[in-house]
């Protein structure tokens, strides 16, 4: 699915902003997720103990470039990144605005180009654009990770039309739904439209019971993805009686 | 001299990079470094030699999303 690698769980999972380090290995747990998002800061209290759940999680590590604004910062970022998670993948987010946090797509297509040619396997985190997506492939991609709403706000799909062009667009490349999914039903309705996977953080971190609503995002997920493989019911604007008219009593 | 290392100035002893990672208590194998915004490998803590008023950025696994 990504990068060679195959996957059961189609959920990434963020693993920032939980209530205790015991709590988030609990999460990941119960999403079934096998791939866990990371980052890389300035030593803090916690960092022992981050890097002991690192080690007990049996997840694939995807560090990212958050915060990064510049690609040059990223660009450091994700080197650095790969000397201390010993992984070449890399989830590349070079953001253009501080309010948004939408990824800037030029400082985006610049950094996946450098990272792409020294051998990373890159993730970028981008926009629904078609042109922007078809120079990250150009770059050397082989995964776009287009965004749902902005990071953090819970709107789910705000362009659901967008992401439907992007994914017929884009056969056969691997799409995940980052960012902006605030609820189970919205990971479902992504997966229906045939996106691949969902990366997600602050809905299950935020959320009063953080394990209980990982598991409810995995099963909305493999809901959502059997419901696209088994092929949704084209939409009708007209009713159309599902039981037969035939045979039916003449009672009036 | 002095450095700023992760946003503090700092008066060190140390003359590489190598060196500062010791003084300042971090665990080598853990982090990842830079030097005025550029990578620095772990292979070449040893030989890249510390100025006055470089900018050093020693970083760790953390969170994230």
């Amino acid at each position: 699915m990504f990068y060679g690698v195959d996957l059961t769980s189609r959920l990434m999972l963020g693993t920032a902003q939980y209530p205790s380090p015991a709590v988030l290995l609990e999460a990941i747990e119960a999403s079934g997720a096998e791939i866990i998002t990371v980052s890389l800061r300035r030593e803090g209290a916690a960092g022992a103990a981050f890097r002991n759940i690192l080690s007990e999680s049996r997840c694939r590590l995807l560090p990212n470039t958050a915060g990064c604004h510049t690609a040059r910062e990223a660009v450091t970022t994700a080197r650095m990144a790969r000397e201390v998670f010993g992984t070449s993948w890399i989830k590349l987010e070079v953001i253009g605005h501080a309010d948004t946090l939408q990824p800037d797509p030029f400082a985006l297509v610049e950094a996946a180009r450098v990272l792409c040619a020294e051998g990373f396997e890159v993730f970028p985190y981008t926009t629904e654009d078609l042109i922007v997506g078809e120079k990250l492939l150009e770059a050397g991609c082989k995964v776009l990770m287009p965004w749902g709403a902005p990071i953090g706000s819970g709107q789910g799909l705000r362009n659901p039309e967008g992401l439907r062009t992007m994914r017929a667009h884009f056969a056969g490349i691997p799409l995940v739904v980052d960012a902006g999914i605030g609820a189970p039903s919205q990971a479902a309705q992504a997966m229906e439209m045939g996106l691949d996977a969902i990366l997600l953080n602050t809905a299950v971190a935020k959320a009063v019971d953080p394990a209980v609503m990982a598991r409810a995002f995995g099963r909305a997920i493999q809901a959502g993805r059997e419901a696209f493989e088994a092929g949704v019911m084209p939409r009708r604007d007209m009713a159309c009686a599902s039981t037969p008219v035939f045979g039916l009593a003449e009672l009036a | 001299m002095r450095i700023d290392l992760n946003g503090e100035v700092i008066k060190t002893q140390a003359r590489t990079l190598a060196d500062l990672l010791i003084e300042q208590g971090f665990e080598a194998p853990c982090v990842a470094t830079a030097l005025n915004g550029d990578f620095i490998a772990r292979s070449m803590r040893d030989a890249t030699r510390l100025d006055e008023g470089m900018k050093i950025e020693v970083l760790s696994p953390m969170q994230g999303g």
